[in-house]
């Protein structure tokens, strides 16, 4: 009989939890993408040895508690100005990696100004944002990158763009901004995606330490609590509808 | 050997933001303070003491710039008018809410509304009560001069960091934009991090390095661990209730009526005062100079001696309720304002003292 402390051994070990993770149980649901884009930024920030210089900014929406889950200094932003905040920090501080994590709803819809106007001036920050096309955490309703016909709470009927408008790409106006020096777009749904996410949350903190401006990492992601379908469901709706709208890959890169 | 010069309040805010030490300055454009960040922008202090100057895109970013600046235990502060500090309430909340220290200043024009460009003191309530959502207070100064604005710049950040508590400088569209001799207050160094570590070590954000994580955030799902929260919030105001009331009195000892005002509706009552006891009139005057903590003590303690009170402010009559509760009903009191932007002269608040108690 093999004992499970046969297998728990150094030298057995192919994979382990990043040090700045902490093990507070996440409050996602299950089949969330939250969770993944959480390791990664806790991955990147530890392989980049950055954590004693590190500060995150966390919004309003489900990843308010973020600081629960990344063992680094944290400050929480009210509903949207998580860019102003983190351009305060920042200013203050301009040798520290500060970085916001924010939802569609907080960075597309009640924070589009702060939003552009960091990155206008170029703060020297990251930007992550989850594109979920829902707002989560008050029980999903429409987003301004909600799909067209796509049911939410507040659109029971499907959204439609004579009644609630278009969704919309904020990430390609981003782009647009001479403050920003990378902007992407990426997803969490296959393990190559997660990896190329990882792989742009890295370029996005390197260019911190470079002074290159705003990067700004779209991670398109599912929400399948407020979608109403499965996990799988979820991920397979994403990539028939999300991608066609949100196409993946570099928006900008100098 | 003292600095003495002739400006304009709301340049003098400017220059002491820069002697005190500050670190990051916030703003956004609006009559009739402007000048602050404009004298800010000419003087370039980053080039002498490292401080930040930014204009942001709004009121609402300039105040969370401030939240970001506070949680690193630095000094910052915004300046904003009536409608601007309206939009910066939301702001106000959470900082008050995640219990950090910052400067506001306020130079009050007349509303509702858009309303006017010209002085008022109608910002009363939102700068005493709380202003935005939930139970909470700024510690609030009412400059009388352009000296005092110079002074509680400094007073201000004091007062802040002692109670990790948002400080407001209340003044008016007079005083901000008053042209007086200023004593200004000698350099100050700004804070090395050294020093930061030794004021706010405890939770500010200065990075993850041999000790616990630090989080700052106004959010607690809990209902009871957040009345607990809220219930040492009341407390630390309690505590700056006991210690922190700062007022003036001017003959006062033999006076028959009392004159209570602020700021520059105070100034013109210093006349009034005047040409009331040269009328045969004993009056006094009672100025807060912090209203919140109000003066309430110190107005009690008059009912024994005053036949009557008369609150004057460029308003509708706000701070004249937190006078009627001082007094309890034990002595007549009166308001008397003027609004939309009209300063009352001196003459005319006798006039009303006479009116309304018979003189």
């Amino acid at each position: 009989m093999i004992d499970i402390q046969d297998i728990i051994k150094p030298e057995n070990l192919v994979y382990e939890k990043s040090s700045l993770l902490t093990d507070n149980v996440m409050h996602y649901c299950p089949g969330c993408t939250h969770g993944v884009v959480h390791k990664l930024v806790a991955e990147v920030i530890e392989e980049l040895g950055i954590q004693e210089q590190t500060i995150g900014v966390s919004p309003v929406g489900c990843s308010v508690f973020a600081y629960n889950y990344i063992d680094i200094d944290w400050a929480e932003a009210a509903h949207g100005r998580a860019p102003a905040v983190a351009t305060g920090i920042s200013r203050l501080h301009p040798e520290k990696y500060v970085f916001t994590y924010q939802g569609d709803g907080d960075l597309a819809s009640i924070g589009c100004g702060e939003i552009m106007h960091a990155c206008n001036r170029g703060e020297n920050i990251v930007v992550i944002f989850i594109n979920n096309a829902i707002y989560g955490m008050t029980g999903g309703q429409m987003a301004p990158t909600t799909l067209l016909g796509q049911v939410t709470a507040t659109t029971p009927y499907g959204r439609d763009a004579k009644l609630n408008g278009f969704p919309m790409k904020i990430t390609e106006l981003i782009a647009q901004l001479d403050g920003t020096c990378y902007v992407t777009r990426q997803s969490a749904d296959t393990p190559g995606a997660v990896r190329k996410t990882k792989n742009a949350l890295k370029k996005a903190f390197q260019n911190t330490r470079l002074q290159k401006g705003t990067s700004f990492v779209e991670v398109v992601s599912t929400c399948n609590s407020g979608w109403k379908v499965t996990p799988v469901e979820a991920n397979n709706w994403m990539r028939e509808n999300m991608f066609k709208k949100y196409p993946l890959g570099d928006i900008k890169d100098i | 050997m003292a600095e003495v010069k002739l400006m304009k309040g709301n340049e003098v805010i400017a220059e002491a933001a820069i002697r005190c030490g500050c670190d990051g300055y916030f703003g956004y454009p609006i009559t009739p303070q402007s000048e602050v960040m404009e004298t800010l922008m000419a003087r370039k202090p980053w080039e002498e003491t490292g401080m930040v100057v930014l204009q942001a895109e709004s009121e609402l970013a300039a105040i969370n710039m401030v939240y970001g600046g506070a949680c690193c235990g630095k000094k910052v502060m915004t300046s904003s008018s009536s409608p601007g500090i309206s939009l910066k309430q939301e702001g106000l909340t959470y900082i008050a809410g995640a219990e950090l220290p910052c400067l506001v200043v306020d130079v009050v024009r007349g509303g509702p509304g858009l309303g006017t460009i010209q002085p008022a003191q109608s910002d009363y309530f939102q700068a005493t009560k709380g202003g935005g959502h939930g139970d909470y207070h700024l510690i609030v100064l009412a400059p009388a001069s352009v000296q005092e604005m110079n002074d509680f710049v400094d007073l201000g950040f004091e007062l802040a960091f002692k109670y990790r508590n948002p400080a407001m400088i209340l003044a008016d569209g007079v005083i901000g934009q008053m042209m007086e001799k200023v004593q200004l207050s000698p350099y100050k160094p700004r804070w090395t991090e050294e020093e930061i570590e030794k004021i706010s070590g405890s939770w500010a954000l200065t990075g993850k390095k041999g000790r616990e994580r630090h989080v700052i955030t106004s959010l607690e799902l809990d209902a009871h661990r957040q009345e607990d929260f809220n219930k040492k919030l009341q407390a630390k105001y309690r505590k700056i209730e006991a210690n922190e009331v700062r007022f003036e009195k001017i003959l006062c000892e033999d006076a028959d009526y009392l004159i209570i005002a602020y700021g520059s509706a105070a100034r013109i009552c210093q006349k009034s005062i005047e040409l009331a006891r040269e009328a045969g009139i004993k009056i006094g005057l009672l100025r807060p100079i912090t209203l919140y903590p109000f003066p309430t003590q110190a107005i009690a303690e008059m009912c024994g001696q005053i036949k009557g009170m008369l609150t004057v402010e460029m308003s509708a009559g706000q701070m004249v309720e937190d006078v009627r509760l001082a007094v309890n009903g034990r002595v007549k009191v009166e308001h008397y304002g003027r609004m939309g932007g009209v300063v009352p002269t001196p003459e005319e608040i006798v006039e009303a003292l006479k009116n309304n108690f018979e003189l």
